[in-house]
């Protein structure tokens, strides 16, 4: 199983370490071609603004866009803004990847003073976890929950894509991970 | 359920300069240099009273940007704001902590407020970054509770060659430390002076235990890429962009390559018709007493 982490800007290593120890090969993916031949993708976590200029410098949207259509994506922090149809705080020329119909807001928590480690609640099980200058899910709409912090909905899936507004890379959480994982092997 | 909630963790703080890796972040004055700097896709922006070069020009003491300036800067941007506090100022450094800034630089660029001592930095719940110019500088800021370390380079010169300097020294010693035996390590921790345990912890794992970018002297974006290729996690760019001809392209040109490093065809582009560079100063040209890397100990 091949799956990418993008890897223009943010916390890659950390993504590909913990695809590896799921057993998936991690690769890492900055030009369109490197996007062929993928099982699934991760949008790592890092400034969503610099991302989003950088995806445009290298011409990738169009060939992200029509990935993340079809294939299994996780986006974690600044990976679920870029994939949220709907951001609030997004700079006026901040394109997205979009593709998820949620409502999220960017740095909702506040500055680097209000970033926190905590444990998140799944259906079935819990991991810690951390909140770096995190957004906020506004409106789940259609999306299903998966993972609630203070009864606040912090991680979603709707079809292929999966969102958190946490990083479980930074603290080793595979559970979200295994979730992109199980939904390549259903596709397989 | 439990959802207990524990901030400003020695995670949470090097978390942060996790996120910024891959990245630029840009020297700014004001709100409106700021603003060029986010629109060019910087990771974030350091405020500070006036860029390296004109500190260097100007001469006098460089002290703490004024707060006003500060604010301004945090309501026109949505990416993370540093600032610098002068070495040992501890209370420079709380007026940034009260400022709410994401991270505090304790840096030489400004003049040293303690000769002696650096800020105790596990007493803040920001988190703050350091310059070092070698391994054991390095693990002496961890140690007082840095959670992200720059090499120093010389800023205010667009020479980057303190910078190669710098970065090449502390990988290099971390190269060395990993080919030594646990025996040998006892030494190494005296010769660094440094604690046993942290010295131990880089041995094995061949790197720093927080991220680690370069400053000081990058002024073009081959010297971005060049930096990212000797192995940073992220570039620091001072009086580079904003004492350039074209502050705008050379921006975003930086990140471009600096996004880029390993593609010299990206990095060509991105160095093509961005008009004049800083005029810049060489570094031998210096007399030791106005190079400011050899502030801090």
């Amino acid at each position: 199983m091949r799956v990418g982490v993008l890897a223009l800007q943010g916390d890659v290593r950390e993504h590909q370490r913990i695809l590896e120890s799921l057993g998936a090969e991690a690769v890492w993916v900055r030009r369109k071609e490197d996007l062929k031949n993928l099982d699934g993708l991760v949008i790592p976590g890092g400034e969503s603004t610099a991302i989003s200029k950088l995806i445009g410098i290298f011409d990738l949207m169009q060939t992200l866009r029509e990935f993340v259509a079809t294939k299994p994506v996780l986006g974690t922090c600044a990976g679920l803004i870029l994939l949220s149809d709907q951001v609030e705080g997004r700079l006026d020329d901040q394109e997205l990847i979009g593709g998820l119909d949620i409502v999220s807001s960017r740095n909702a928590y506040g500055s680097q003073a209000n970033s926190f480690e905590a444990t998140v609640q799944y259906e079935d099980t819990t991991e810690p976890v951390a909140f770096i200058r995190a957004p906020k899910i506004l409106d789940t709409k259609s999306a299903k929950v998966l993972a609630t912090y203070q009864g606040q909905p912090v991680a979603v899936q709707q079809n292929n894509i999966l969102a958190a507004c946490y990083h479980p890379e930074i603290t080793g959480s595979t559970h979200l991970h295994s979730l992109l994982i199980t939904e390549i092997d259903s596709r397989q | 359920m439990t959802t207990e909630k524990t901030s400003a963790t020695p995670l949470v703080k090097s978390g942060l300069a996790e996120m910024l890796k891959g990245g630029v972040i840009m020297d700014v004055v004001n709100a409106e240099q700021a603003k060029i700097a986010e629109d060019a896709g910087a990771v974030a922006v350091m405020a500070l009273e006036r860029v390296p070069a004109d500190i260097r020009a100007q001469g006098g003491v460089a002290r703490m940007s004024d707060p006003d300036l500060i604010d301004q800067i945090i309501e026109t941007v949505s990416i993370p704001v540093m600032a610098k506090a002068r070495i040992g100022h501890f209370v420079e450094a709380q007026v940034l902590e009260s400022l709410k800034v994401d991270y505090i630089d304790e840096s030489e660029v400004l003049s040293p407020a303690d000769y002696v001592n650096h800020i105790d930095k596990w007493g803040f719940s920001v988190p703050f970054v350091c310059g070092a110019t070698n391994l054991g500088e390095a693990l002496r800021r961890i140690t007082e509770g840095a959670s992200m370390i720059r090499s120093k380079g010389e800023a205010g010169t667009g020479d980057v060659s303190e910078a190669t300097k710098h970065i090449r020294t502390i990988l290099g010693e971390i190269r060395a430390l990993s080919a030594k035996s646990d025996d040998e390590l006892f030494v190494s921790a005296k010769e660094l002076q440094a604690p046993y345990e942290l010295v131990k912890n880089v041995a094995k794992n061949g790197k720093l235990p927080v991220v680690l970018f370069v400053a000081g002297g990058v002024a073009t974006p081959a010297d971005a890429a060049m930096m990212m290729q000797l192995g940073a996690d992220g570039v620091f760019v001072g009086s580079g962009i904003f004492k350039s001809g074209d502050p705008v392209a050379r921006a975003r040109a930086i990140v471009k390559a600096t996004a880029a490093f390993n593609d010299p065809a990206v990095v060509a582009e991105a160095s093509r018709g961005l008009g004049e560079a800083m005029v810049g100063i060489n570094v031998n040209d210096l007399p030791a007493p106005h190079r400011l890397a050899e502030r801090g100990w």
